[in-house]
């Protein structure tokens, strides 16, 4: 299944970090936020497994809009970020 | 590890070069290539791609939909660099880039990276304060700019294309190409005439 752009959608609050090594490309600063999927970005080889030469399956990359004053105190109104999220850390928001 | 950490450098690399040719994994010359590829890239590349959107509204099109595409079509390697995206800075939004996790960034169309940009506190503030950070480069953005940040946190790379400067309306291609800093396609500082 492959996000449409528009879809509300949220960031696992997961942290596998604290269940042995891993390689995470999600940034801790959007585990559990919400955003809109600007769009797919393409299909990628999962680095979670690649970074420990394990077999890789390929996942959506979506490119995802957040509104930045949700996340921190100081940015204004309006200001957004942008980051490259994989598939499975994706969930649709409620 | 430590084993590792403490070895000399020179010996270390060599070791590594014979394992991955032992490997089949990269020979010498494959090796050496991309040597010569990184060296060559500078952020003349990606200056000439964002003079060239500014005077060519078709190739502008096709840097914000396509930018490896777009590179390729001035004579720019991208063989084997990862995807790149551009984003416009527009007169009500302002972008920039940074890389939160690690220090992910354009090489095949900028170079190496200057050595900010690999610090925890320009990584830090980006997200977090941009403004600030933004002040501390000169750069102030008219009232009721919107800031785009964009987190280069996994497959793609990003450049932003800049606002062309007033005043450059009779300047060629290659004068255009000129103006702009690496800083300008990183979207710290603006591009002055």
């Amino acid at each position: 299944m492959t996000l449409a752009p528009g879809t509300r959608v949220t960031v696992k609050l997961d942290f596998p970090e604290t269940r042995g090594p891993c390689h995470i490309r999600t940034p801790h600063y959007l585990r559990g936020e919400t955003g809109t999927v600007l769009r797919h970005l393409g299909d990628f080889a999962n680095p979670e497994d690649l970074a420990f030469a394990r077999p890789a399956a390929t996942l959506p990359l979506y490119h995802v809009r957040f509104d930045l004053a949700a996340i921190w105190p100081e940015p204004r109104a309006g200001d957004e970020l942008l980051a490259e999220i994989f598939g499975p850390w994706l969930e649709e928001a409620a | 590890m430590s084993a590792l950490v403490q070895a000399d450098s020179e010996r270390l690399l060599a070791a590594l070069r014979t394992v991955l040719a032992q490997k089949g994994i990269a020979t010498a010359p494959e090796i050496l290539d991309r040597i010569t590829i990184t060296d060559a890239a500078s952020p003349a590349l990606g200056a000439r791609m964002v003079a060239r959107a500014w005077l060519d509204a078709d190739y502008r099109e096709l840097l914000l939909s396509d930018g490896t595409r777009a590179a390729e079509m001035l004579g720019i390697v991208m063989r084997g660099a990862p995807p790149l995206g551009v984003m416009a800075c527009t007169p009500d939004t302002h972008t920039l880039v940074v890389c939160t996790l690690c220090s992910c960034y354009p090489r095949a169309v900028l170079g190496y990276p200057p050595y900010w940009y690999k610090s925890a506190a320009y990584r830090a503030r980006a997200v977090r304060e941009p403004r600030g950070l933004l002040a501390e480069f000169g750069t102030v953005l008219p009232e009721g700019t919107r800031i785009r940040v964009v987190d280069s946190t996994a497959d793609y790379r990003w450049m932003v294309l800049p606002l062309r400067p007033a005043g450059t309306d009779d300047f060629s291609e290659d004068q255009l190409a000129g103006l702009v800093r690496a800083g300008d396609m990183i979207g710290v500082t603006q591009v002055r005439v």
